[in-house]
């Protein structure tokens, strides 16, 4: 990155006012934009979710009374709080690790010369295209219970006919298999841009001493692109954490009661996301919304904090 | 190298499948989704249930909503980011690196935290049910600054820009003459992925519209949940609104890709 010189000489003189705040103000009138944007649509909202969350606060008075830490203290025994917790730790982990694994290996089979490689990319990229409602509403109809093409194929195997939005563990693998499918191969995508910068002499020489394309995944490339797999870690983390659209919409089209944004009758697939927006949206609780806000932006910065010293410590071997 | 290609093939059937099965679903009669085995080639139904898709939902509102909300912010989008990517990649001021690592930065917070004072900073600016509580938020982010940031460093020869100089122009006249013809390749892929994104959107205009100004998604979702499960409408829906995109996307994909892959290097 080298800089352009801030003036050039002989162009200095009666323009110089001009000159002098066209090289030295003009810049920061370029990049402005994003942070007066991020300043009133990203950090003021941040605080001011603090500052609701303080309150007795809804849709309907306009009186909004200080309560101190109340709502902190009526979530933290609230058992729906922490229902939606676990489950979104459950969604989490059942989404996030079986997808990366795949993407890295995934990324490990495209790093190669091959045949066809720009249908593979697109192929694999194919579902991340696809909205988040589409995907649901796809998925929805492949795990119906009666006339679910999913079903039909395990009926094969002599599986009876599982019931996915129902219960708690089967809602929670539907959710994640919906989850891997549009991200996996975004991922996949991340992992072999970094892949592509491993030096090649590195497998050539594994080759000549007969390592085989799995110890050489082990050996050299996960090793070599460690910071990526810590960048997507973290990255995949704060979105796991954040998971709202897939439970909201998969309440409301299988046909579940309770309301779209309860996460199913008895609550088996409600994450944190969707309960701060039931208390939010449906309940117009906008105080006690704010807080549960700020436990789980808590939860996110604790549970990427984990991850992070954990990736950090995976070395070449170990996965 | 057999098994390779077998591996990939069998990924790339099922990535491909769900749309290709959402399809044969949105092209028959709810009826036949009860056939066993369930139906796999698409049959003749499907303008019949588009049109029925018009009728429940007002779709073409939602479609002319997505394509003026998604066209706004990529065009601000590509317009800001190359701005400030120009002066992060090839200016010279005080606080620059800083800034720029500010930048990034930003795109570790979680959005969601702040989306119910976001939705009541809408009510006071009695934004709520119009389009501009999508698009004034949207017209610039970090990524799209950090990504031309990236592609301006290593693919604009700053000898080009102080030539430009030596010649009488302004900064803005640099960007204007020198920069934006330069940043044309990056800022198209960014472009289209700031389009599909936008297109893509739904929790946000979910909270802040309604039914009846929806965007595509938004009246794709409302679609879906009706009371009967009417699996037959919400794909014949999801067919319409979101497989343009998936086409675009299959005819365009080696550049989107490339960009995401170069945007993904972060070292």
């Amino acid at each position: 990155m080298s800089a352009l010189p801030l003036s050039v000489p002989g162009r200095r003189g009666r323009r110089g006012l001009r000159h002098t705040l066209d090289t030295k103000v003009s810049p920061y009138a370029y990049v402005a934009p994003f942070f007066l944007l991020f300043c009133a649509f990203g950090l003021f909202p941040l605080a001011y979710t603090a500052w609701v969350s303080l309150h007795e606060w809804t849709l309907l008075s306009d009186e909004h009374t200080f309560v101190g830490a109340e709502n902190f203290r009526t979530l933290l025994t609230d058992p729906y709080f922490w229902n939606a917790t676990f489950n979104t730790l459950s969604i989490g982990v059942l989404s996030t690790v079986p997808q990366l694994v795949l993407a890295i290996w995934l990324a490990h089979l495209l790093n190669r010369r091959l045949r066809f490689q720009t249908l593979f990319r697109v192929s694999l990229l194919l579902p991340n295209v696809t909205s988040v409602v589409a995907v649901v509403v796809i998925f929805s109809q492949l795990f119906g219970r009666d006339y679910g093409l999913i079903n039909w194929v395990l009926s094969w195997f002599g599986a009876g006919a599982v019931d996915w939005a129902a219960g708690t563990a089967s809602s929670h693998v539907a959710l994640s298999v919906m989850i891997m499918w549009r991200w996996t191969g975004y991922n996949a995508l991340i992992f072999l841009a970094a892949m592509q910068a491993v030096p090649r002499e590195l497998y050539e020489a594994a080759t000549l001493d007969g390592a085989s394309t799995l110890t050489q995944l082990r050996r050299i490339t996960i090793p070599m692109i460690r910071p990526t797999i810590i960048f997507v870690v973290i990255v995949s983390t704060i979105g796991a954490m954040q998971i709202i659209a897939e439970p909201l919409l998969f309440g409301a089209s299988s046909g579940a009661g309770g309301g779209a944004a309860s996460g199913g009758p008895d609550r088996q697939y409600q994450t944190l996301a969707l309960f701060v927006y039931e208390q939010g949206f449906t309940k117009f609780d906008f105080g006690y919304a704010s807080a549960a806000s700020w436990l789980m932006f808590l939860a996110v910065v604790v549970v990427a904090g984990i991850n992070f010293l954990i990736t950090r410590r995976v070395k070449g071997g170990v996965l | 190298m057999r098994l390779r290609y077998l591996t990939l093939t069998a990924v790339a059937f099922f990535s491909a499948f769900p749309l290709y099965y959402s399809v044969v679903v949105a092209s028959r009669h709810n009826s036949a989704l009860a056939e066993v085995p369930p139906p796999l080639l698409p049959g003749g139904n499907f303008l019949a249930n588009v049109s029925r898709v018009f009728d429940t939902v007002p779709f073409g509102l939602a479609l002319l909503n997505s394509l003026v909300v998604a066209g706004s912010i990529a065009v601000a989008v590509m317009f800001f980011s190359t701005l400030a990517g120009f002066a992060f990649a090839k200016l010279r001021f005080k606080g620059r690196n800083a800034l720029l690592v500010l930048t990034v930065a930003t795109m570790m917070v979680p959005a969601q935290l702040g989306i119910i004072p976001l939705y009541l900073l809408m009510v006071k600016l009695e934004w709520t049910g119009t389009t501009y509580a999508l698009i004034v938020p949207a017209l610039v982010n970090a990524f799209g600054v950090f990504f031309m940031t990236q592609y301006l460093s290593r693919a604009l020869p700053t000898e080009l820009l102080e030539a430009g100089r030596v010649d009488g122009c302004t900064t803005w006249g640099l960007f204007w003459h020198v920069v934006a013809p330069a940043a044309r390749p990056a800022a198209a892929v960014l472009g289209m992925l700031t389009f599909m994104s936008a297109w893509n959107d739904y929790f946000w205009p979910l909270v802040v519209l309604n039914p009846d100004n929806p965007t595509v998604q938004v009246a794709l979702s409302s679609l879906a949940s009706g009371y009967v499960n009417d699996y037959v409408l919400g794909l014949a829906g999801t067919a319409v609104g979101t497989l343009p995109l998936v086409a675009v996307f299959a005819l365009f994909g080696k550049h989107i890709i490339g960009g995401i892959m170069q945007g993904a290097v972060k070292g």
